[in-house]
């Protein structure tokens, strides 16, 4: 099969249509994850732990599930329509992996800084606002963008609950004309265009994240 | 203990008491069965070998460590309890809170907030946990700094500063929230020498001003006999002698006490 640059042109547009639904996709995951990762997180240091157990539970059932059959399973269980469907499912994966990020960013936090902010008698909530979470959090965040990166790049799966992303209209176009090889490497080129910049950025916040003041000694040195 | 109080001054008016209350880690007994009144106003050094109980006398004071068994009562409340019914049931974080609010403490790694300027840290306690106005809060905290001299500083982060300019931070952030007993955990153990005596002057400073109690852990005799109305040598989890820095330091009676002090001495 020979490449046809003619062909590619023509179809090039109609593939770049679907980069708003994929990365639309994309931030809705990552928005979820982001949120529930820290809800899960929070939850499993409870010092219930029937809680934190079952908390541990669910992560590790969602972890070792591929992606995709949840996918179909919560697609023809529930009747939430695609898109939501596979924002919902990537984020609940994702969550898990996320939840791990920020527990080892918690962790970096000294145990003196939870006794300072007991000893000027910050409740538990504003000892988490205000004293831990905002040394956590800097020191992951290269961390969470390399998941959103990967996650980015998992969203061709969504092509099998039909959602209209780029790998989806990549492969209709395929089985419209019996060409694959310019629709695939067209929805390559994209994400590649896509994920280059976005790890660059990240680069860039490593290296901010490790000038925020008092910060600089526990940078992530990874 | 009470017959000290009778022999020192009858009225005076306790305000930490700690009544048969023992600490064990495990197998591991670090207090047993303390009993200690510290009264309003009074400072007290707490002195003796590593691993002999006296960080964990002010930890439980803190709430940074609870009781294995026996009360601790500030100001004529429990700590670590509460009364139902004429009971005593564990305390919920509430109440810990309640009668937190009256203790403060300085620790030895001066554990700043690294994030938050200088202003910030010793501002965000006030605003959050006292309520005070962000004006109110900001004057106090000015005053503080000014009083341990590092005014000019309060834009910066902690890591710009010195051990002893942290540490004097410290020291201004728990005064900015009026405790009414203050806790001294080793504050200079970390210092590099030369600054040991800017924070030990900023102590003494405080202490002369009379109303705040202080219970200070402190490896430096002379500041001990400078600062302390009384001095508690801890040991094995007891307290093995106790009186004035006089009867203490210049005096000891016991072979533990005299050994213990003799490093000190030997190193000068």
């Amino acid at each position: 099969m020979t490449w046809d640059w003619a062909f590619a042109f023509e179809i090039f547009p109609r593939i770049l249509q679907g980069v708003g639904v994929t990365i639309g996709a994309t931030f809705s995951a990552f928005a979820i994850s982001l949120t529930l990762g820290l809800v899960l997180t929070l939850l499993r240091r409870s010092s219930f732990k029937p809680l934190s157990l079952t908390i541990a539970g669910i992560i590790e059932f969602i972890r070792v599930t591929p992606p995709l059959v949840q996918l179909f399973f919560v697609y023809f269980a529930f009747d939430m329509g695609p898109f939501l469907t596979g924002a919902i499912v990537l984020g609940v994966h994702y969550s898990t992996y996320v939840s791990e990020v920020y527990r080892s960013g918690i962790n970096s936090v000294p145990k003196s800084q939870w006794e300072a902010s007991r000893a000027l008698n910050f409740s538990p909530v504003q000892t988490w606002r205000k004293v831990v979470l905002p040394q956590a959090i800097p020191p992951i965040i290269p961390m969470l963008g390399n998941y959103l990166i990967i996650l980015f790049k998992e969203t061709p799966l969504l092509m099998g609950i039909y959602v209209t992303e780029m790998m989806m209209i990549a492969r209709s176009i395929g089985a419209e004309t019996y060409r694959f090889l310019e629709p695939i490497t067209i929805v390559g080129f994209i994400f590649l265009v896509l994920s280059y910049p976005c790890a660059l950025f990240i680069r860039y916040l490593e290296r901010k994240s490790g000038q925020i003041p008092g910060s600089a000694e526990k940078g992530v040195k990874a | 203990m009470t017959e000290l109080a009778e022999n020192l001054e009858p009225a005076r008016e306790v305000i930490v008491r700690y009544n048969n209350v023992k600490k064990a880690f495990g197998n591991n007994i670090v207090l047993n069965d303390l009993n200690l009144d510290v009264y309003k106003g009074e400072k007290v050094a707490l002195i003796g070998p590593s691993g002999s109980g006296k960080t964990t006398i002010i930890r439980m004071l803190m709430t940074l460590e609870q009781p294995s068994s026996g009360t601790i009562e500030i100001d004529g409340e429990q700590l670590w309890h509460k009364e139902v019914n004429g009971q005593l049931k564990d305390a919920d974080e509430k109440h810990l809170r309640k009668v937190r609010g009256k203790i403060g403490m300085v620790f030895q790694q001066y554990n700043l907030f690294p994030h938050m300027s200088i202003m910030r840290n010793c501002t965000e306690a006030p605003i959050h946990v006292l309520g005070l106005p962000k004006d109110e809060a900001k004057e106090r905290a000015l005053q503080m700094l000014q009083k341990v001299g590092l005014s000019d500083k309060v834009d910066m982060y902690p890591s710009q500063l010195s051990g002893g300019q942290q540490q004097r931070v410290a020291i201004a952030r728990s005064l900015v929230m009026q405790p009414k007993v203050m806790l001294f955990d080793e504050v200079t153990a970390a210092l590099d020498p030369e600054l040991v005596g800017e924070v030990l002057e900023v102590i003494k400073d405080i202490a002369s001003e009379g109303e705040t109690t202080m219970m200070l852990i402190t490896h430096e005799m002379d500041f001990a006999r400078d600062v302390a109305d009384r001095v508690l040598f801890l040991d094995n989890g007891l307290i093995a002698e106790h009186g004035t820095p006089y009867d203490v330091i210049e005096n000891p009676q016991s072979d533990r006490l005299k050994s213990f002090l003799g490093r000190f001495n030997s190193a000068h």
